[in-house]
């Protein structure tokens, strides 16, 4: 009692150090820590197999990462707001197909193939955040069925057909291949979506509304926040990247059939969670959610590369996403003890 | 009440609250309440659990629209608040119990969310981080800017809830229960802070239990009952054991009592120690008798019983029934030992809503209903029925689910629940919250006639006259301590209330009191 009562006298002030520097501390660890295991990777497979790491294997690498990454911030954005995006991998299969077609059926410039891609996005993004947001329905349960419905249209749009590379211009299919100054043009072009991404979120107040919605839902319906618009903004961004992701499929793959990137979905949320973005929201950046997809294509690359079967990739990403949420959960659990310690030492 | 009080405050008004009604379906929180505050005044917002205070606060702060009334600005317009932004707009902020800040956001965000200062449209993160600082400064708090709001303690996500406040330059800040968790300190601190909003022309409104509180820092009072205004006038002059009878003071309905025979102490709890919940509890309850816990909200009543069911950890004391003590932390010992346990939220945690009236009653028995390891439907159903005839439920059929019952009888099935085990110590949590005034009295029956069986009965109860109705001796708590311990003869409402709200020096207490 009287050991209570004399703690209390000390100010307040002076006891926020300490759980400041520990969030500080595991943030900086979490995006440090990724680009630790992506360098330890690098190393131990260079080591092992040195062509790893020459010009052409790290720009595969970049390439497949480009189109990983973009998907990856749109969902970044959406699972920020405490929400799913599970339809991704349908959308982008659905964009690759129509969107490719255009060649062979129209003849279609490429900037009409991408409007296209885009177009397709956008209206699925927009299925996707006014079931979610007005019709207030959980959005595991809209995104797991909407991934169905889209793949489900896909099927029946394609029947038995397939986009071959014999209908798709040399330009399109080349796109993949271009640099500038070494590295590749969609790299730079995914990068800079993924800047403007992270600019959005830390200087626009509907940027750091959606942090607020994923961080506590109540508290944001108490500060007025428009979550509606908000968390429907946030689907209608992912739809639309996933969209123009799909073009890119296109690109790289040329061939395209109804089973174009089956199971995406769950590879974004990996690399998304991987990369730091709270599961539950609130918290994490896009260039986490784009770094989580860089190592998760450097992992697999790598494990290629020293003739590691491929279904070992998927497991190894399951770990790294189970050590990446127990990650989350310890901190959290670190962080309310630490709460309940300091309100002890202050006194009922 | 048209009249003013004299103090700093001008002629009208700042903001004028007419006749607002409020129901939430068939329950009336609010019933043409008025309230008037004054710019440079701290008016106390006082009532028993339930009065309606709550629902108050959320219409002012534009998360509930009152049914009918209107709210009146100071130029006599008239304001409709129907979201929280439009409450912020018109310049009245509201500092919940509860504090709602965002635990991942920085602290300077938390001030500024949704206002953050800019430059052009970005954000203006510099400006936003000096201009808190600013803030703290004239608070006199330490605080850094850049820190999560993550950790905080609930004095120090007040402050950013006050902070906030002035940084739109709110003229009008309601406060709800800000002191309940704070130490004393923290409180004078607080106080100081009221006292500059004050000073500065803004009207505060100060919601307390704490009757000192009021007293110390209020010039206006006024008093819900029910969902009425009962009282509104300036505080010079009145007392607090004035402010205690307006508060309670309702018809006490009639209690018929019959005296019971207690046995021996069957539950016993001994320096139930949780850091920073509750302190140094030790009570017991007898066989055949009906004990009650009374107190505030929050004074740590249900944290209590749910330690000594082993629902929640403690840190240290000892329960024990009969001469058994209880492992810790564990429900299956303390129910095997023979303790039932009725929780507050029969919802949520007494009953599976979709499974029938007949599994729900069974549900804590099926151990004993096993026959050679199966469960028969037949004795299921003949168990369940015979239950529920003797707490008179009232059902359609049997096999419906709990959801087909009404509220009162899904608490009757809760306790048969429990009662059909034959247990020792039967523990309830608020039995009858939300149930209407017949089925009361009916569980009240059954809490009695389970006692007159010798069963020590455990009642945790916010309704003072349910626990006068109910209990042989009633246990008052407040702030996490133990604070009188009343036998039947002596308690009014007015006794316990003044325990419970510390202006119970009068009383044997249990322990000293040591509280400023």
């Amino acid at each position: 009692m009287s050991e209570g009562r004399s703690a209390a006298a000390a100010p307040g002030a002076g006891e926020t150090a300490s759980p400041r520097r520990l969030v500080d501390f595991v943030l900086r660890l979490r995006t440090f820590g990724i680009i630790v295991v992506l360098a330890a990777f690098v190393l131990a497979t260079a080591l092992d197999q040195a062509r790893f790491v020459d010009g052409g294997n790290i720009r595969f690498i970049l390439t497949q990462t480009a189109l990983y990454a973009l998907v990856a911030v749109g969902e970044a954005m959406v699972i920020m707001t405490r929400n799913v995006d599970l339809s991704v991998g349908s959308i982008v299969g659905l964009s690759a197909y129509v969107s490719a077609n255009q060649f062979g059926a129209h003849h279609a410039p490429i900037v009409v193939v991408f409007l296209v891609g885009l177009a397709v996005g956008l209206v699925c993004g927009i299925a996707n955040g006014a079931i979610t947001a007005i019709g207030r329905v959980p959005s595991l349960v809209v995104t797991l069925a909407t991934l169905y419905i889209i793949r489900g249209v896909d099927t029946i749009v394609v029947g038995s057909g397939e986009v071959v590379a014999s209908t798709e211009p040399n330009s399109f299919l080349n796109i993949p291949q271009a640099t500038v100054i070494g590295i590749p043009v969609l790299a730079l072009a995914v990068a800079v979506v993924v800047a403007v991404a992270a600019f959005y979120l830390n200087y626009f107040r509907s940027g750091r509304d959606l942090y607020a919605i994923g961080s506590d839902p109540a508290a944001a319906r108490l500060a007025g926040i428009p979550i509606a618009r908000r968390v429907f903004g946030a689907f209608v961004i992912s739809g639309a990247l996933a969209g123009v992701a799909g073009v890119i499929w296109a690109s790289q793959y040329a061939t395209i059939n109804s089973t174009a990137a089956n199971g995406l979905e769950l590879q974004i949320v990996a690399a998304v969670v991987v990369g730091g973005v709270a599961i539950f929201g609130g918290s994490g950046s896009v260039v986490g959610a784009a770094l989580g997809a860089l190592l998760l294509q450097t992992i697999n690359s790598a494990l290629n590369t020293v003739g590691v079967s491929s279904l070992w990739t998927e497991a190894i990403a399951g770990f790294l996403l189970v050590v990446a949420i127990t990650l989350d959960r310890a901190v959290q659990l670190r962080l309310s003890a630490a709460l309940r310690r300091r309100r002890v030492r202050l006194g009922a | 009440m048209g009249e003013d009080s004299g103090t700093a405050a001008g002629g009208e008004p700042i903001l004028r609250l007419i006749d607002a009604t409020k129901a939430f379906g068939a329950v009336h929180a609010l019933e043409g309440v008025s309230l008037e505050l004054y710019g440079g005044e701290v008016h106390a917002l006082v009532g028993e659990n339930g009065a309606g205070k709550s629902t108050l606060v959320k219409i002012l702060g534009g998360v509930h629209q009152p049914d009918s009334g209107m709210l009146v600005a100071a130029d006599g317009s008239e304001l409709v608040l129907t979201d929280p932004r439009d409450a912020r707009d018109a310049g009245i902020s509201i500092i919940y119990q509860e504090p709602t800040l965002f635990p991942d956001l920085t602290v300077a965000e938390n001030v500024f969310i949704g206002r953050q200062p800019r430059r052009g449209r970005r954000i203006d993160h510099g400006a936003m981080r000096r201009q808190t600082r600013v803030l703290f400064e004239r608070l006199g708090i330490g605080l850094d800017p850049d820190r999560v709001a993550r950790g905080l303690s609930i004095a120090e996500q007040q402050i950013v809830e006050i902070a906030k406040a002035l940084s739109f330059d709110a003229r009008v800040v309601v406060m709800d229960e800000p002191t309940a968790a704070l130490s004393a300190i923290e409180v004078a601190r607080l106080f100081g802070i009221v006292e500059s909003l004050r000073s500065h022309g803004a009207a505060v409104a100060f919601i307390s239990h704490r009757l000192e509180e009021v007293f110390a820092i209020c010039q206006r009072v006024t008093v819900l009952r029910d969902g009425r205004r009962v009282m509104s006038q300036p505080l010079e002059g009145l007392s607090a054991s004035d402010l205690v009878r307006t508060m309670v003071g309702r018809d006490i309905a009639a209690r018929e009592h019959v005296a019971r025979e207690h046995g021996e102490a069957v539950l016993r709890v001994q320096g139930l120690t949780r850091a920073g919940i509750f302190e140094d509890i030790s009570f017991d309850v007898r066989a055949g008798e009906i004990v009650a816990l009374a107190g505030l909200v929050g004074a740590g009543r249900s944290e209590v019983a749910r330690a000594a069911f082993g629902i929640d950890e403690y840190d240290s004391g000892r329960v024990s029934v009969g001469d058994r003590a209880l492992r810790r932390a564990s429900p299956r010992a303390a129910m095997d030992a023979g303790v039932a346990f009725v929780p507050e939220d029969r919802r949520q945690q007494g009953l599976v809503m979709d499974l029938s009236i007949t599994d729900n009653i069974a549900l804590a028995s099926l151990r004993r209903l096993r026959r050679h390891g199966l469960l028969s439907a037949a004795v299921e159903r003949r168990f369940a029925s015979d239950w529920a005839g003797r707490l008179q439920v009232k059902y359609g059929r049997l096999a419906n689910p709990a959801t087909s019952l009404s509220g009162g009888n899904q608490q009757k099935v809760v306790l048969a629940k429990w009662l059909s085990r034959e247990p020792a110590v039967l523990i309830v949590d608020e039995p009858t919250r939300g149930i209407d005034i017949a089925t009361k009295s009916e569980v009240h029956r059954i809490l009695a006639e389970s006692a007159s069986r010798g069963v020590a009965v455990l009642v945790i109860s916010s309704e003072l006259p349910e626990v006068l109705a109910v209990a042989d001796r009633i246990l008052v708590m407040r702030e996490g301590r133990l604070q009188a311990e009343l036998i039947r003869a002596e308690a009014t409402e007015e006794t316990i209330m003044a325990a419970a709200t510390g202006q119970a020096h009068v009383l044997a207490p249990v322990l000293e009191e040591d509280a400023p």
